[in-house]
């Protein structure tokens, strides 16, 4: 399975990188300013730059996939959500997309029986799954912005306190930790585990999976096995927030692996599969209202077709058409 | 049965070895380049002949066929290719979409039919869409240029063409799939966008071609002559007379009318579409329609869309532009399913503004259809909804009670139009007995008739009994639990296909159109006694109660 080891390779490698320049060469400077200044810059520039993109191109016709009953009669109950008429409701509609991953949710499987016969069950686990880890990686990411305030913002308070609901273990495990390890294990395991999707699969599906693993997997160390000082990396953080460049404290280089890899993801998101976080919102499919005949929409570039016009067809036809008894423009 | 076809028995021991998974082999340590892209007898439509090409001025007319070794490609095919893929990646946001944003979760997997039926990896939709990717990543977007191995791209060859030719035709832009994708993927616009570039190097289907190249010469697919056409209806309205006693009157090419009628042409001239077209007619007395039918926009469907954007466009055109010249009001379409997916979804935009049309009113019930005010085309489910719940129709159910029905939504007017509720309004009144399929194989989730999107071509029939699989297991469970032996549609495509895939996979069950149910019910103003049905089948619904 070379499309599985080769990401794994990477990932082990891209572990060393920081661990060597710190550890052994002391470039602490580098892995803790300017890697992460230049990597979110690429993000940020990379992302704007995918997402114009995209919207420059023309979207010549209204091409929603319809899942539910159109606007028509008075009597008849339109479905708003699965053919919306309205801006809002198609609003609405690619929402649920993004947040309840809807589209997902309605996900069956096949099984063919003695008959032959085909069968369909309903399977929300790849729904559950893929909300459970993407949801959690949201509330990770918004309770990391503790690090970011010298006082830490009421929202980022009461998402961490939410999170650590369970408070049993010292420090206070948090869920989303578990659960995304969970919903990765299982992502990563339904890849090799099906013969459809390991087909299907590419070492740049294996490659971000393992790579949000591994970023999990050392903050996760820091917190619960080596108990790394917070308070440095705090203070490192709003240094930097305050455009001073200059390291204090000691950091653990576990520390330096972690914010290392999360430097690579951000590298790697505007370049990647990863940009369906934008995409989901243009798909026009989705986001687009199922009133095409009831609003015209015009392509921009609509061709100029010489078409066969009537008279053509007529002067071609005049004797035969006659004969029928067919009106005629033209004896 | 056709010889390009195997025996069902055979057929039903393939499928025995696959369940319950639906690959139809083991492909541990196999990558799906690696796989061979096989021709056989059944798996691949004749290619459009050169003389078909040459009326429509299309490249590389030859005679070939997809076994051959050599396809005769043009010179600098390749160039022709790339450039094509740029220009539609520059012109359709929704391409460059649908290959970028894929995250390959494997959802649309097992929703195709074809895939259902064949077991081929290629045909899981996501696959398909990598065939294009994968040549798309080589050539196009820098970061993953140098990621090459990794990021799964490869080279365009005169194979990787072989393959889009195979698995392209193994499409029928039936939308399924883009139901479940998470991010709204619709493989029917990236097979339309392959099938465009194929034919921009010559390679090409023959069932979609000659009639491109019919529609275009004589107004309708089948390559009627006006003449000819009028003929067929006349006949029509010889057998309703025989059958009804009632002499309907349709008018042809005729100014003034109020409303244009436009219906596939398959509905004149193809068994068991004449009946539908003989509800039309029956219909449109009964309520005294000031209506008439065009011989030059006398097709409703429109291969052009299987074609390219620029033919679609093209064919449609003719819609509009006999309705200004008749001064009609608004148009009336007829029952098919492509032909509702280009006039809902892109004839206005093509080929409108309609300013010379008003806003479709019915006559009868003075309904204004807003939900056709700038296109001005009305579907005929929703007309006679209308004028059903209206109680402007005498209708004896009874009439069908020897029809015990179920009802296929057609692709196209389920997911792109979203047409559910009308068509079953209707048939719930004009029959007593009316069963729906499982849950998953109907409304937004049908399944195609396995032969859409003009692959209805006899030489094809391997994969259409194949693709047609799902929906044939569906009837079949209907058929055991509620003795169904009708199965209605809205779509010529499909009374056209459907036939022969009832008389493969569910023997008993035939294949109707709706407004063929709607003329059974009919009760008319001054006719005889009915005793049979249009397909002069006896009606037994007609008991002591009978007035």
């Amino acid at each position: 399975m070379k499309k599985v080891f080769m990401p794994l390779l990477v990932i082990g490698i891209l572990c060393l990188i920081p661990y060597v320049g710190v550890q052994y060469a002391g470039l602490g400077y580098l892995f803790a300013v300017i890697i992460p200044c230049v990597s979110l810059v690429i993000l940020i520039a990379g992302v704007a730059w995918r997402i114009v993109n995209w919207l420059i191109r023309p979207v010549p016709f209204r091409i929603p996939t319809t899942c539910g009953q159109e606007k028509s009669l008075d009597w008849i109950r339109h479905d708003k959500l699965e053919s919306p008429s309205y801006f809002w409701q198609a609003a609405a509609r690619v929402l649920g997309e993004v947040l309840l991953f809807r589209s997902l949710f309605r996900n069956t499987k096949a099984e063919l029986y003695a008959g032959p016969k085909l069968a369909y069950g309903s399977t929300k686990w790849l729904w559950l799954g893929g909300m459970v880890f993407h949801w959690s990686l949201l509330i990770i990411v918004l309770r990391h912005s503790k690090f970011f305030f010298s006082t830490v913002p009421p929202f980022a308070d009461f998402l961490d306190n939410a999170d650590r609901f369970f408070d049993i273990t010292l420090p206070a495990f948090y869920m989303t930790d578990a659960l995304v390890l969970a919903a990765i294990s299982f992502l990563v395991v339904r890849r090799l585990r099906d013969m459809k999707l390991r087909l299907i699969s590419l070492p740049t599906d294996f490659f971000p999976l393992f790579l949000i693993l591994a970023i999990a997997l050392a903050g996760m160390s820091m917190r619960y096995v080596t108990k790394i000082n917070v308070l440095p990396v705090h203070d490192q953080i709003l240094t930097l927030m305050d455009h001073s460049f200059v390291l204090s404290g000691e950091i653990g280089v576990i520390f330096y692996v972690h914010l290392f890899l999360v430097c690579v993801l951000a590298i790697y998101f505007p370049f990647s599969k990863l940009m369906h976080a934008g995409g989901i919102f243009l798909s026009p499919t989705r986001n687009l209202c199922n009133n095409s005949r009831e609003k015209r929409h015009s392509n921009s570039w609509n061709p100029d077709i010489k078409f066969k016009s009537y008279a053509e067809y007529e002067d071609a036809y005049r004797e035969k058409m006659k004969k029928a008894g067919l009106p005629v423009e033209k004896e | 049965m056709s010889k390009y076809v195997p025996k069902l028995s055979e057929l039903k021991q393939e499928f025995e070895k696959k369940k319950p998974v639906l690959l139809k082999e083991d492909y541990s340590g196999k990558e799906w380049r690696d796989l061979p892209v096989e021709f056989r007898d059944g798996n691949w439509c004749f290619p459009g002949k050169p003389e078909v090409l040459e009326d429509l001025g299309f490249p590389n007319p030859r005679k070939w066929a997809a076994t051959d070794a050599d396809w005769q490609l043009p010179d600098g095919w390749e160039k022709t290719i790339r450039d094509g893929l740029k220009s539609r990646l520059k012109r359709f946001r929704s391409f460059k979409l649908f290959l970028d944003t894929c995250v390959r979760c494997g959802a649309c997997a097992d929703k195709c039919h074809f895939f259902l039926g064949t077991g081929d990896p290629k045909n899981m939709p996501v696959l398909r869409a990598e065939l294009i990717r994968s040549v798309y990543r080589n050539d196009f977007p820098l970061a993953e240029k140098i990621l090459k191995g990794f990021s799964g791209s490869r080279k365009l060859t005169a194979e990787v063409i072989k393959e889009w030719h195979l698995y392209f035709n193994q499409c029928t832009e039936c939308r399924r799939c883009s139901v479940f994708c998470p991010m709204g993927i619709d493989t029917a616009e990236i097979t339309m966008m392959a099938r465009e570039l194929l034919n921009l190097i010559g390679v090409n289907n023959n069932w979609i071609l000659a009639p491109v190249s019919n529609c275009n010469r004589t107004g309708n697919h089948l390559g009627i002559e006006p003449h000819t056409f009028v003929q067929n209806i006349e006949s029509l309205v010889e057998d309703i007379e025989d059958l009804t006693g009632i002499k309907v009157n349709p008018t042809f090419n005729r100014k003034g009318a109020e409303i244009l009628f436009i219906t596939p042409s398959g509905d004149v001239f193809g068994d068991p579409g004449v009946y539908t077209m003989m509800g039309y007619l029956l219909l449109f007395h009964h309520i005294g329609l000031d209506y008439t039918i065009s011989t030059y926009a006398s097709e409703g469907g429109n291969f052009g869309m299987f074609t390219s954007n620029e033919m679609m466009k093209k064919l449609n055109a003719k819609m509009y532009h006999e309705a200004k010249r008749l001064g009609v009001k608004w148009i009336l379409g007829g029952e098919c399913g492509h032909m509702w997916r280009v006039v809902h979804q892109y004839m206005d935009t093509m080929n409108g503004p309609a300013d010379f049309l008003e806003e479709p009113v019915s006559p009868i019930t003075g309904t204004r259809f807003s939900n056709a005010a700038s296109t001005k085309m009305v579907h005929i489910a929703e007309f006679t909804a209308d004028l059903i719940y209206h109680n402007k129709l005498k209708l004896d159910p009874k009439r069908n009670d020897h029809l015990l029905t179920t009802f296929h939504d057609s692709c196209n007017v389920a997911r792109g139009m979203g047409m559910f509720e009308e068509p079953r309004y209707v048939l719930r009144s004009v029959c007593n007995s009316f069963h729906e399929m499982a849950e998953n194989t109907i409304r937004e989730q049908t399944f195609c008739c396995g032969s859409g999107s003009g692959l209805n071509a006899e030489e094809f029939m391997d994969i259409r009994m194949r693709g047609g699989f799902p929906r044939a297991s569906a009837v079949r469970q209907v058929q055991e639990t509620h003795k169904v032996n009708t199965l209605v549609t809205i779509c010529a495509i499909d009374r056209a296909s459907l036939p022969t895939l009832m008389t493969y996979w569910n023997p008993g069950v035939s294949v109707y159109g709706l407004h063929e149910l709607v003329g059974n019910a009919l009760v008319m103003k001054g006719e005889k006694k009915r005793t049979e049905d249009l397909r002069e089948s006896p009606m037994t619904g007609l008991g002591e109660g009978e007035e």
